[in-house]
């Protein structure tokens, strides 16, 4: 009996890229309040710097090790050449599942509260459902017109239906984790889908539809289908209405987001920035807000 | 009377062969892509061993999750299946005549059974989920670079309890990882593991009620680290009987011993 040899991995197809970017023309220097938020996800970690209740600069990276390590360089690279040092931040609210270990965060705000705010931010006030894929959950948010959260359901015990468990299928069949979507769009015909209620039986039912001679397109199809299924399963629980957004990092990958539409027979409205930010933007929001009510503002 | 019992699980196939109440052969083998064709060369190889053809054997019975695979479909042409939990009841019966609670925990499966006289009463199945089977621990042992071999043995030096948050196997690596960053000997990190296993199977079992004599089966069983948290989680004694991974093809080839049951 052989066993199989120890894998070499020469790329990393789940590693997504990391960026910052300064998204304002505004001079900071003449604004009231700035505030930062900062959400350290289990998998990605993000940090929004709002000058006046507007997006200004972000930064998007990987969660490392040590938490702490990971609030601190996120922060200071959306900083990066904007001349704001952190000590000039007004306000920093964390949230995420790292959200206490952001050293210099006032506050804490859970994740689900942020991404309804966040989301309102993005989407405007006519959002009631916002559904957001993170990297290791997957939560289905009702809010009202103001961003506020009415009822929510989470899976967070399973990594189906996730971005882990597109980084699982990513180094699975060799395909960067950006153009996973759009490979699994580029079939004639939808085939059935594999299990879609453990990652890791998925994967062994992937592996062995490969190995019976399916194109990789075909495999992602299946597997982008279960994740699909699963995610509607959630989302029918705590029930849909309309305007209804995708924000997280899956949001990116328009293989998850076209089979929700097709099952779903409702578009989600069309991001205007990065839904990965939502959670970060609205802890900013939410740090205006608190610095206001501390200075006797409002 | 020789009678088989071919044993086609997820991972590996199992064969027994039975002749007047005694096994005189054993053997198995990983499942291949083709799940017939690997069946098959177990099939041959346990004949080898007792020095039998396929002519002797009077009746085969097929069981585990490939169990279709076989049914008469030439070389080994089972004449029936059954499913685990009946072959897993009548197998543990024949170990121990005594048992009432059987435990199998598989490569991708765990199953908690209530058998009396080798006879199925009551039984729950975790099916959904790899985190309460063996390829939970074969994930864990890539993440901590040890051979899953050495688990059970590495994890059984481990005094302390360092508990386990992740309930998924894909998280549960993740945890592992950092668990590792932070210093955590692999000792016991392969503690954490273990009982965080036990800790899922423990919660199914006890759905369906545990009893003694307890018996725990299938290939998980081997592993020596499992057995000691499992029997801290029930509040009982747990025997491991010497072929756990044979008991459910050993249950089925005493099935086909006795059609008329």
């Amino acid at each position: 009996m052989k066993m199989a040899e120890v894998e070499v991995k020469t790329h990393e197809y789940w590693r997504w890229p990391e960026y910052r970017r300064t998204v304002s023309e505004k001079d900071w220097r003449n604004a009231g309040i700035i505030t930062a938020g900062v959400d350290i996800g289990s998998v990605g970690s993000k940090a929004t710097i709002m000058v006046d209740g507007e997006l200004y600069a972000y930064s998007v990276m990987r969660t490392g090790g040590v938490s702490e390590d990971t609030a601190i360089k996120v922060t200071t690279w959306a900083l990066e050449g904007t001349g704001i040092e952190v000590g000039k931040l007004h306000y920093v609210v964390g949230t995420g599942y790292g959200r206490v270990n952001v050293p210099f965060a006032k506050k804490t705000i859970t994740e689900i509260a942020c991404h309804a705010r966040g989301a309102h931010y993005i989407y405007g006030p006519t959002v009631r459902t916002v559904l957001d894929i993170g990297g290791q959950d997957c939560k289905a948010i009702r809010c009202d017109e103001k961003g506020k959260v009415v009822s929510f359901l989470m899976n967070d015990k399973c990594a189906a239906g996730t971005g882990r468990g597109l980084e699982v299928f990513a180094d699975l069949i060799s395909v960067p984790i950006q153009e996973l979507g759009k490979v699994s769009l580029s079939v004639d015909q939808e085939p059935p889908p594999v299990s879609n209620t453990c990652v890791i039986f998925a994967k062994a039912e992937s592996l062995a539809l490969l190995r019976q001679g399916w194109a990789k397109e075909k495999v992602a199809a299946a597997y982008h289908a279960a994740m699909a299924d699963r995610i509607v399963d959630l989302l029918t629980r705590v029930g849909i209405e309309k305007d209804f957004v995708i924000t997280g990092g899956v949001a990116k990958n328009t293989g998850i987001v076209q089979r929700l539409e097709r099952i779903l027979r409702i578009k989600p409205l069309e991001p205007k920035m990065d839904p990965i930010l939502a959670g970060a933007l609205g802890a900013g929001l939410f740090a205006k807000a608190l610095y206001e009510k501390e200075q006797g503002l409002r | 009377m020789i009678t088989a019992g071919v044993d086609v699980g997820a991972k590996f196939a199992k064969v027994v062969i039975l002749k007047d109440g005694q096994v005189s052969a054993r053997a198995k083998a990983l499942v291949g892509f083709d799940v017939l064709k690997s069946a098959s060369d177990v099939f041959e190889t346990a004949l080898k061993d007792a020095g039998l053809s396929r002519g002797d054997i009077q009746r085969v019975v097929a069981t585990g999750m490939g169990r279709n695979a076989v049914l008469q479909k030439p070389p080994i042409n089972a004449d029936e299946a059954v499913s685990e939990v009946v072959a897993d009841a009548a197998g543990a019966f024949q170990v121990v005549p005594t048992v009432k609670t059987v435990i199998d925990v598989g490569a991708e499966e765990g199953r908690g059974i209530r058998v009396e006289g080798g006879r199925v009463k009551d039984f729950v199945i975790n099916e959904r989920c790899a985190a309460g089977a063996g390829t939970f621990v074969e994930a864990m042992a890539r993440a901590l670079e040890v051979k899953v071999e050495d688990m059970g043995p590495l994890s059984l030096k481990s005094t302390n309890t360092i508990p386990m948050n992740a309930q998924c196997c894909v998280f549960a690596e993740s945890e592992v990882v950092s668990l590792i960053h932070s210093k955590i000997s692999k000792e016991d990190v392969s503690k954490a593991i273990h009982d965080a296993i036990a800790g899922r199977i423990s919660s199914m079992v006890l759905r369906v009620g545990v009893e003694k004599d307890v018996l725990l089966m299938g290939g998980v069983a081997l592993n020596p680290g499992f057995r000691p948290p499992l029997e801290k989680e029930l509040h009982t004694d747990i025997i491991v009987p010497e072929f756990p991974e044979f008991v459910s093809a050993l249950g089925a080839a005493v099935i086909a011993a006795n059609p008329a049951r």
